[in-house]
This record gives C-alpha cells, sequence and structure tokens, in this order.
C-alpha cells in the first residue's frame, strides 16, 4: 500500500544527477585532450572502466542488485574524476591501484553509495601520490611546448604496455605541473618573476592549464544553471583560494604566486565545482557549506605553499571531510517558526 | 498591491485541475445507507444520543460534541437508525470506528431548523452553537471550528485569512465553491471576522484560478464587504496554513503555538461557507463538496451528504476498467482508501481513482546521497535528510531535536529526492513510535505516582492519625491523577505498527537485498 506522496516526477533520479555532473566533464576532458594529447581519454575510459568493475565485484560481495546500483553512475564518476586528477600517462596498474583505493576502501568499506565518509576520488588520488610520488607527478607537457607527441595509439601503448615509440623519451612528452614547478623552482630561490617568464607559463596559469581551468568553470556553470549544486560551494572555496594566496602573496610579491594564479590551476576549478561539492562528503547545509569549501580552499592554498606535496586539493578536502558532521551539526537552519528566517 | 512574502522550498507538481474543475457542482445521489462516523474531527469523538431503531430526521443531532475538542454529528437525511457499530473508515490505518447506520426512508425531511441571531446572542452562546452544529475546518484538518472562532485571551485577533489556495494537485472543491457560491463564502468570512474582531480580511486563492479570484472580487463588491481578495503564486504547498499566512502577511506561526500568537487566523473557504449556512439557515455540518477525479467516467465536484459510502460516489461518478485504487485528498498528503464502504467525511475533500498510467509504481529506492534537495524543497525549512537518518536509526531523541513536529508531513522533501525515499512514512513512523512512547511513559509515571502516593498516605495517614489523635487536623486528600485515555493510546499505537509495517513492506518492495535496512531491523 502506498502512502503519499503518490507521485514523485518522471525525470529525477540518482542517475540524472550523476549524469549531469558527468556532462559538467566533458569541456575540461575535451579541452585537455586538445592541449595534451589523447592520453587523457584513454585514462579516462580505463578508470571508468576499472571503477565500474570494481564497483560491480563489490556490489555482488556485500549482496547489493548489481545493475541499479552501476545504473547510478556514481562508479563511472569515481573514475572519471580520479583520472583527471591523475597525470594521463599513468601506467594502467597505478589508475587501476587509485580505482581500487577509491571504490574498495573509501567508498564499499565505508558502506556503499551515500555512506562514505571520504570523497573516494580523493583518497584514491592521495593514497597514489603518497604511493608513487615520483609517478604522479609526470604530467604530458601541453602539446605546443613538447618535443615530441604522442598520437592515441602511442598513448596506449605507453598506458598499457610501457614502451614509448622507439627513440622517444618520457622527459620529451612530460613535465612537472605548473603547480609543482613553481614550488620547486622557489624552494631553489628563483624570484617569482623570473619563474612565470618561463615557456611552461601562460597568462594567469599554466599554459594550456589556465583553458583546462576555464572549461571545468564553464562545466560548473552547467551543474549551478541545471541545479545539481548551489553556488554555496563554488563560490566559498575560490573566494578562500584566492583570498588566503592575495594574502600571501602581498606578504611577499617576489615569493608567493598572487591569487589568479592559483585559481587558474585546473585542481582549483576541478575541486570547487566537482569535488568540493560532492553531497555525500560534503556539508548539506547552506551555512555549512560555505564553512566547508572555505576551509577547503584555505588549506588547499596552505598546502601548496608550505605543503611538501605538488598540490594541496586532495589532502584539503580529505581533512574537511572529517569535520562534515560536526559543520552540519553547528549550521542547522533556523526551522518554521522557530524566529528568524531563510539561511 | 498587497505586498506577498514567499515561504521555503515548495515544489510544482503537475497540476490536473482542469480534469474536474470545468463541470459545475452537482448533486450526489441520495444513497440507501448512510454511514455516519460519530468521529470526523480532530479531538474526542462524539457520543451517540440516538439508539437503534430510532426515526431521525435530515439534520437532527445523532451524535453529541463531547469534551472540549469535539463537535456534534447530524443526521443526513430523515430515515431510521439501523445500526450503531464499528465500521471501517477513512483512515490512513485502515482502523474501524464506531458509525451510525441510517437507512434514509427518501423523504429527505428536515427537522425543524433556527437560524442563529448573531446581533441577539452573546459570542460564546454562538460558538456553543456551531459546536452543537458540528463546525469543523473543512481543508482537511477537521478541527472544531468553534475553538477557531475564540479570540482568547488578546480578545481580539486583527487578521482572519481565509484560505481558498487548494494547491494540491487535482482537487478543485474549493474552486468550484468559489466560482459558484461566491457571496456565501464571504458572508460566512463576514461572520468570522465579527466574532474575531477581526479588521484585516486577506482570501488568498492561487493565481491558477482566475474564475474564483474573479468572483470573489465581484461577491466583495457586491456585499460591499472590505476583503482583500489576493492571487497568491502557485507553489505547493502554498494552501498550507501557515505557509498561506507567511505569504499573505510575512509572519511565521511559532513552534508548537497558534496562528493566534500572531494575530492571524486561518479558516478554509468550505469551512466559511458552512458557517454561512449554519447562521443563516441553522443548517448543520452534514454535506460538503468532493472532487471525485482521476480515473473516473465523468470527474466533477459533487456535493455530498457526510456518510455516503464512498463506493455510491464512485458509482455515479462511472467506474472505469483501469481503476485500480482510491487515494482520499490529493496525490501529495492523500492516503489510499483501503475500503470504498468507508463513508464521505467532514474531511474527505477529494476522491482520486488511481490507475497505473495516471499512478505509475514508484522508482526503486536508492540510499541518500545527503544531495539536500530536500532541505531546500522543505517550506519548513528542516533537515529532512537527518531526519530521515535518526527515523531510520529509531535515534527518536535526535529526531525531536531536530524538529521532527514541525514537520508538516507535506511531502515536498519526498517529492524532489532523486535517491525516491519514502521520507515521509518514516516521518510518520517517528511522530507515531514518540506519541505511543510518551503515552507508555504516561501510563507509567502514573502507575508510579499512584504507588508513591498510595504509600506517602498511608504515612501521613499515620503520621495525621498520630497528630489527630493530639490536635485534631483537618485531613488532606492525595490529589488526584488523569488517568491516559487509554482508547487514544492503543490507537496511537495501532497506527504506529502499521506506519511501520507500510514502511517495511515498501521498503522491501523497493529493495529486496540487505541493503538500507528498514527501521526495524
Ligand atoms: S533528497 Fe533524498 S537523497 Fe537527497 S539528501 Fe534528501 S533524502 Fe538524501
Ligand atoms: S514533509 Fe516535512 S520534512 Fe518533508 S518537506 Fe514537508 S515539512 Fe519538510
Amino acid at each position: 500500500m502506498a502512502v503519499s506522496p503518490h507521485i514523485l516526477p518522471p525525470a529525477q533520479s540518482v542517475t540524472r544527477v550523476m549524469a549531469l555532473v558527468l556532462l559538467g566533464l566533458v569541456p575540461a576532458t575535451l579541452v585537455y585532450a586538445w592541449l595534451f594529447g589523447p592520453a587523457i581519454l584513454i585514462n579516462v575510459a580505463w578508470a571508468a572502466l576499472a571503477c565500474v568493475g570494481l564497483e560491480a565485484i563489490m556490489l555482488r560481495l556485500r549482496g547489493y542488485p548489481v545493475r541499479p546500483y552501476l545504473g547510478d553512475l556514481s562508479a563511472v564518476l569515481t573514475g572519471w574524476l580520479l583520472a583527471l586528477s591523475m597525470p594521463a600517462l599513468s601506467p594502467w596498474w597505478l589508475t587501476l591501484t587509485g580505482c581500487m583505493l577509491a571504490i574498495v576502501v573509501a567508498k564499499h568499506l565505508y558502506g556503499g553509495l551515500g555512506q562514505n565518509v571520504f570523497n573516494p576520488a580523493m583518497v584514491g588520488y592521495a593514497g597514489l601520490l603518497i604511493s608513487f610520488p615520483a609517478l604522479m607527478t609526470q604530467w604530458p607537457a601541453p602539446l605546443a611546448l613538447a618535443h615530441a607527441q604522442l598520437g592515441a595509439a602511442d598513448s596506449a601503448q605507453y598506458i598499457f604496455a610501457g614502451h614509448l615509440p622507439a627513440g622517444l623519451k618520457l622527459d620529451a612528452i612530460t613535465s612537472a605541473t605548473p603547480l609543482d614547478t613553481l614550488r620547486t623552482q622557489l624552494k631553489q630561490d628563483r624570484t617569482l618573476s623570473e619563474i612565470l617568464r618561463q615557456p611552461l607559463f601562460g597568462h594567469l596559469g599554466g599554459k594550456g592549464f589556465e583553458l583546462i581551468a576555464a572549461a571545468y568553470l564553464l562545466g560548473g556553470a552547467l551543474l549551478l544553471a541545471r541545479k545539481v549544486i548551489t553556488w554555496h560551494v563554488p563560490l566559498a572555496y575560490l573566494a578562500a583560494v584566492g583570498l588566503t594566496a592575495g594574502v600571501f602573496h602581498l606578504y611577499d610579491v617576489d615569493h608567493y604566486a598572487g591569487p589568479w594564479f592559483h585559481l587558474a590551476a585546473p585542481s582549483t576549478m576541478l575541486a570547487a565545482f566537482f569535488i568540493a561539492t560532492d553531497p555525500v562528503t560534503g556539508a548539506t547545509t547552506p551555512r555549512g557549506k560555505l564553512i566547508f569549501a572555505a576551509g577547503a580552499g584555505f588549506l588547499t592554498v596552505l598546502i601548496r605553499i608550505l605543503g611538501g606535496y605538488p598540490d594541496g586539493v586532495a589532502f584539503s578536502i580529505l581533512l574537511m571531510n572529517i569535520c562534515v558532521p560536526l559543520i552540519d551539526a553547528h549550521t542547522q537552519p533556523k526551522v518554521f517558526g522557530h524566529g528568524g528566517d531563510d539561511a | 498591491m498587497r505586498q506577498l512574502f514567499r515561504f521555503h522550498g515548495g515544489v510544482h507538481p503537475p497540476e490536473h485541475k482542469a480534469v474536474s474543475s470545468a463541470a459545475p457542482i452537482v448533486q450526489a445521489r441520495l444513497p440507501q445507507r448512510l454511514i455516519v462516523p460519530l468521529r470526523q474531527h480532530i479531538g474526542t469523538s462524539a457520543r451517540a444520543c440516538v439508539a437503534v431503531g430510532d426515526k431521525v430526521l435530515k439534520g437532527q443531532t445523532i451524535g453529541r460534541a463531547e469534551g472540549y475538542v469535539s463537535a456534534a454529528v447530524h443526521a443526513p437525511t430523515s430515515g431510521t437508525v439501523v445500526a450503531i457499530d464499528m465500521r471501517p473508515v477513512a483512515h490512513p490505518s485502515g482502523l474501524s470506528d464506531l458509525c451510525i447506520v441510517i437507512e434514509a426512508d427518501g423523504d429527505d425531511r428536515w427537522i425543524e431548523r433556527t437560524l442563529l441571531d448573531l446581533a441577539r446572542m452573546d459570542a460564546s452562546h454562538v460558538r456553543n452553537r456551531l459546536r452543537d452544529l458540528g463546525l469543523a475546518g473543512l481543508g482537511g484538518a477537521v478541527f472544531p471550528s468553534f475553538i477557531k472562532l475564540n479570540p482568547g485571551a488578546t480578545a481580539k485577533v486583527p487578521t482572519l485569512v481565509i484560505n481558498g489556495a487548494e494547491c494540491e494537485p487535482w482537487i478543485t472543491c474549493d474552486d468550484r465553491l468559489m466560482r459558484e457560491r461566491a457571496q456565501d463564502i464571504l458572508t460566512g468570512a463576514r461572520i468570522m471576522a465579527t466574532l474575531l474582531h477581526a479588521t484585516d480580511i486577506l482570501v488568498g486563492v492561487e493565481d491558477n484560478k482566475p474564475e474564483a479570484l474573479a468572483a470573489l472580487q465581484a461577491a466583495a463588491r457586491s456585499l460591499d464587504f472590505p476583503a482583500d481578495i489576493v492571487a497568491v503564486p502557485t507553489l505547493y504547498p502554498g494552501g498550507g496554513a501557515k505557509q498561506l499566512i507567511q505569504v499573505l502577511t510575512g509572519k511565521e506561526a511559532p513552534s508548537g503555538g497558534r496562528s493566534t500568537d500572531i494575530g492571524v487566523q486561518c479558516f478554509n473557504v468550505g469551512t466559511a461557507y458552512a458557517l454561512a449556512r449554519a447562521v443563516q439557515h441553522g443548517e448543520p455540518l452534514m454535506s460538503r463538496i468532493v472532487t471525485v477525479t482521476g480515473a473516473v467516467a465523468r470527474p466533477q465536484n459533487y456535493e455530498v451528504l457526510l456518510g455516503t459510502p464512498m463506493a455510491e460516489l464512485l458509482e455515479q461518478a462511472g467506474r472505469t476498467s483501469e481503476a485500480n485504487g482510491v487515494i482520499m485528498g490529493g496525490p501529495m498528503m492523500g492516503f489510499d482508501i483501503a475500503d470504498t464502504a468507508a463513508p464521505v467525511v467532514k474531511a474527505t475533500n477529494c476522491l482520486l481513482v488511481k490507475s497505473p498510467k495516471l499512478f505509475p509504481p514508484l522508482p526503486r529506492t536508492m540510499p541518500c546521497i545527503r544531495c539536500g534537495a530536500c532541505a531546500r524543497a522543505c517550506p519548513a525549512r528542516l533537515q529532512p535528510q537527518e531526519l530521515y537518518w535518526f527515523a531510520r536509526a529509531k535515534n527518536f531523541g535526535k529526531t525531536q531535536e531536530y524538529h521532527l513536529f514541525d514537520c508538516i508531513e507535506c511531502g515536498c522533501c519526498n517529492y524532489v529526492c532523486p535517491s525516491h525515499l519514502p521520507l515521509v512514512d518514516y516521518y510518520r513512523y517517528a511522530k507515531s513510535e514518540i506519541w505511543a512512547r510518551e503515552q507508555e511513559k504516561n501510563a507509567a509515571d502514573l502507575a508510579r505516582r499512584r504507588h508513591e502516593s498510595r504509600v506517602s498516605r498511608l504515612e501521613r495517614e499515620k503520621a495525621e492519625r498520630a497528630e489527630r489523635l493530639a490536635a485534631k487536623a483537618p485531613v488532606k486528600k492525595a490529589q488526584a491523577t488523569v488517568p491516559p485515555d487509554s482508547a487514544q493510546a492503543a490507537a496511537r499505537k495501532a497506527l504506529a505498527a502499521e506506519t511501520l509495517a507500510r514502511v517495511q513492506a515498501k521498503q522491501a518492495a523497493a529493495a529486496p537485498e540487505p541493503l538500507d535496512p528498514p527501521a526495524s531491523s
């Protein structure tokens, strides 16, 4: 016997939510492939496939019906996000390890969809960064700067078999990310303006990288327009990144990159619109979202500047994930009839 | 133009109003037997004052109001009382209740009616008459009207809101009533305003009912009645009393309090109409407008005698082959009728006949992904996902901390949930559990207090005997305590058990796997 409400709007499901998020990732993925070569497409496909396979195994092991749960697309999304966070030319087993960390450890050992405390993609990324630091910093260089280019077949061969076309060295096609370059070179006591004059850097951030960031922004705008996410998280995250970077920059203009540099990093935009907005592991109340995202933004920059890792997004998100129950509990909006107004 | 406000959240379900709103109200057929439940309102059941075999006239009181929160019930037509027994009634739990069954004689002969002379009667006398005439809110809550017409300690309620919003999809009984009987509605409103000493009279109608708005405006002009007929935006649940008051006045009725605390009283248009009939014609509340719509051959509004078996009304509207169930009320807040032998009562605003096409089975449930869509849709600004979580974990203390009892069960959260979780079921379950526990606790407390007072009484008596011997002091009695309404407690427990079973069944049907353990395990 059914009770009220007896109706639900037709097109509304977890699958639809996830599909829209995936759609939001399309522009950046295409720009990425255009500027850095087709390897990223292979890596995204492989990661998504691996995550779906692992999800199916875990669902089966835990006695859940496989079909409807795979259909929710959440595993595809996790794989896609992980692939976008990793170097595109990662060997297949590295990606697979990341997917295992994400799907098996972060998601299913915590109880599956909706129950996980930590963002699965970020757990995968952070785990890999700690375990395989060298591999995780070999990013493909922007095509415009690379000494050689890998086509789709060559990329696939490298990812799955580990060899490059004859006569090509890995150095010729990879480099450190702009953020990473900046960090290492600052340690070598070079000044900011010196570093930023290098060809790896573009107008605001890294050459090519800044366009990916712009494409994430575009995808994020789509999510906002379709009401998949609210403005709270992106705004608070980006504001906190900008403000924190700005304070450092003002403190020492020669040493700390300005806010635009941090904002134009793809990882910043990815985090603002696609990672920190993960509903499962983020705060849910409006004020809670602001606090959660601002905290993550602040930590992101802090880790980038002071920490020993090339990027701070993953750790900042994971740190804030821990705080979510506390944040939510303390930011309950005023309920109707209890005084106060809309939060 | 009056400045309007908006409430938080809300949803826009498909309206389906045109299905039944085009045709005028028709008189439903007089059934052979009428089944009149003694409890048709919130509060204590009326007490039967006729016996089996008695001849009754139309409008004759057959059940007297009992206790303060109560209202009388009346014979809807003339005939003979043939039974007073338990019958299936319209209740989400499918429980039976005590009903008076009248065999109609077909004459429909009225009892002598006396009009209410407002000019010569004092207000409390008027209210008592209204109680005897069975007036109760016809918007859904069926709260006895005479209580709400008491301005109380403040002696006046400056703002009177007449609710013609009718926000539930499919239902059009208020719409038709406003279109066809606007003058009577406003006459009722005028009487309400007088009793409450209200100075500001607002009639709120959703802007998807332009004909009703026009009819009310015309009626206000011809009656020269200074009511403000306001078109409010169409947004479910804009017809909830709290929401309509918020939209019209910007004020929020305090949690756990009454709207009169903020100087506002709110009545449904149907109630205003019934009040006008009561005062001007001495008619008790024994009929109402019912929308019969959905999968029926002739969807429209009927004026129905209370006590008419639903099945007869549905027959008149024309059965269709695809019909596979009946909802009383709308699709957002209504409930399934287990047995259409149950009669139309004061609360029956709509019979919505389901078909697989109109009401496809709800999709399977998925785990909550904490997307917050529910919170954004909640007009009470609750955190439905947290309430769901705590209710499922049977952490009832926490549900109360998160203001479960401010939930108006509008179903908006449920409606928008991408995981299709039966959220409102969980809230009903949690509420009924809490009530049941409170009753048990009260009973236990009572037993304990009785025991304690007995012990202390014995001791005191001993001491007093000793004292009396010395000083002849007067004896003090232990204070009596009120026994709990055990029948009500039992009903609530039954409801709690039933709700739980339903939640389980629903979850089991949707997810036969070990996921998302239902609230019971
Ligand atoms: S709408 Fe449903 S899935 Fe989303 S937070 Fe609310 S209960 Fe959870
Ligand atoms: S049913 Fe309760 S919790 Fe859900 S939207 Fe309505 S008031 Fe809020």
